[in-house]
């Protein structure tokens, strides 16, 4: 009670205009205008209708929203879209080409890496990511790294044996 | 999340300017801890500078023979560098035990410095906490405080720091170089970090028109005999229960300097000099190891849910002691502890 009296006295902010931001999401440049506390992750599925990154937890916790920012791995959830401008961005979305699979992709059917697919399209963006750093060998690496991805159906090994398999083609 | 307004900070000057003009204002680098805070309404900041695009993303050696870490290099950047992974292996692990790769990529090092801590109760709005809401009491002393500190803390408060690069930035002697209104200046790593004392709501020492610029670390690497040793509810990606970084200069079996830094038991990195006094001129076996462990824990007490702790804190610290004495670090990848 005493907490909801001292905030209902504190002065409304105003609210600012929306920021134009220009982000190169899969390729194409994308002009978007946003307000200052929209994340990466409201962006893509919300103003861009980029749904195939996941909003699970919001807090940063389940790595469902997993995007490459300009090739890095990040928690979408906890970046703010005007913080990004100019900056290229790689969703699930963006990974097939011509209509054929990405390894990685491929490698998640071929090894049945997921059941109800919730996170992985996070798990495939990680991935994509670990591969890229170049600093997993082996299967207790690759698990360590992939550790902010949580599978709630448990997929955990057919993950990491999917993986290993894009590893071996890349 | 409240509404809030956004700028863009060009150069250190420009941020510190900024700020002056909006004392409500926070900075953001990653963003990956006031985010989450900003969602939870903890922090309401009237507007966000963002810092992230400022000129302090280099790791550069020093003259005498040390590091200086920009405060925005990623942690997972440093945790990868050459210098560091070489120089100062300590660091770099005890980066790779914290967080998720994600989070490490967009995690700055000065960010790593100023994360609040996770006490659930200073997380949730509709508890009180003194912490979040000076005056307000602590839920934590008579609630769930299983993850709540064992040492330093008080009668206002007994939240733990969250950080794993801290503990070892800690037990490497680093210094904190922050720039404000009145010029720059060098923060000794031990001065950093406070202790709740009346105060919890303030997490150090920083002044909040200033910002972080740089950690710098020492010469003595502590290449050789060190380890990082993080015990916690799961195998990766959770916050210490007890970690401990420590690092040993050794000259054949005798200790000739010791370094001895706790995480997840206190308000703050606990580093223990006492205890490292103890172990300099000792020869390396369990009786010396043993004896600093007691020599820390000396005044530690437990609650309700975490008296676990002081043992289990007693059993890490000679465990790691050992490992660097060994020269067998522990591994970050593969949990098995030897």
């Amino acid at each position: 009670m005493a907490l909801a009296r001292k905030r209902s006295t504190e002065p409304p902010i105003q609210v600012p205009d929306k920021i134009s931001v220009s982000l190169t999401v899969n390729g194409v440049e994308r002009q978007l205008n946003v307000a200052p506390w929209t994340t990466l992750l409201d962006a893509l599925r919300d103003h861009l209708d980029l749904t195939g990154t996941k909003k699970g937890c919001d807090h940063g916790q389940c790595g469902a929203c997993t995007v490459l920012v300009d090739g890095r791995r990040i928690n979408s959830c906890l970046t703010l879209a005007v913080m990004k401008d100019g900056a290229k961005i790689t969703t699930i979305e963006g990974l097939a080409t011509d209509g054929v699979l990405h390894p990685l992709q491929q490698a998640f059917i071929d090894h049945d890496a997921f059941q109800c697919g919730y996170c992985t399209p996070g798990q495939i963006c990680s991935a994509l990511g670990l591969i890229a750093e170049g600093k997993a060998k082996t299967a207790d690496e690759i698990r360590e790294l992939m550790s902010g991805n949580i599978c709630r159906c448990g997929a955990y090994p057919n993950i990491v044996a999917a993986i290993q398999q894009a590893m071996g083609q890349s | 999340m409240i509404n809030f307004q956004y700028a863009r900070a060009n150069d250190v000057a420009d941020a510190v300017r900024m700020m002056a003009a909006d004392p409500a204002a926070k900075f953001i680098a990653g963003g990956t801890n006031l985010i989450d805070l900003m969602k939870e309404d903890v922090e309401r900041p009237s507007r966000l500078i963002d810092i992230s695009r400022l000129p302090l993303k280099s790791v550069e050696e020093t003259a005498d023979g040390g590091l200086r870490i920009g405060a925005l290099v990623p942690n997972s950047d440093l945790a990868y560098h050459p210098l560091v992974a070489q120089r100062y292996p300590l660091l770099g692990s005890a980066i790779l035990a914290g967080a998720s790769q994600q989070l490490r990529n967009m995690a700055s090092t000065g960010g790593n410095l100023l994360q609040r801590t996770r006490c659930a109760y200073f997380y949730d709005t509709a508890t009180p906490c003194n912490k979040r809401e000076p005056g307000s009491g602590c839920s934590a002393r008579n609630g769930l405080n299983r993850m709540h500190a064992i040492l330093g803390f008080s009668e206002s408060c007994i939240a733990t720091h969250p950080s794993d690069m801290c503990v070892a930035l800690a037990a490497l002697d680093a210094k904190v170089h922050v720039a404000g209104p009145s010029g720059e200046r060098e923060i000794a790593f031990a001065d950093f970090h406070r202790l709740p004392r009346t105060t919890p709501q303030r997490d150090t020492n920083l002044h909040p028109d200033e910002i972080v610029t740089a950690a710098e670390l020492p010469a003595q690497s502590f290449a050789k005999n060190y380890t990082y040793l993080k015990i916690r509810d799961r195998l990766s990606y959770a916050f210490a229960l007890v970690s401990v970084a420590a690092a040993l200069e050794l000259d054949g079996d005798t200790i000739k300097e010791a370094r001895l830094a706790l995480g997840g038991v206190a308000h703050k990195p606990w580093r223990d000099t006492s205890a490292e006094a103890a172990l300099r001129g000792k020869a390396a076996t369990p009786a010396t190891f043993t004896h600093a462990a007691e020599l820390v824990l000396r005044d530690a007490k437990g609650f309700a849910h975490n008296a676990f702790k002081i043992d289990l804190a007693r059993r890490v610290i000679v465990r790691a002691l050992t490992q660097a004495a060994q020269g067998t670090p522990q591994s970050q990848s593969n949990k098995k502890i030897r």
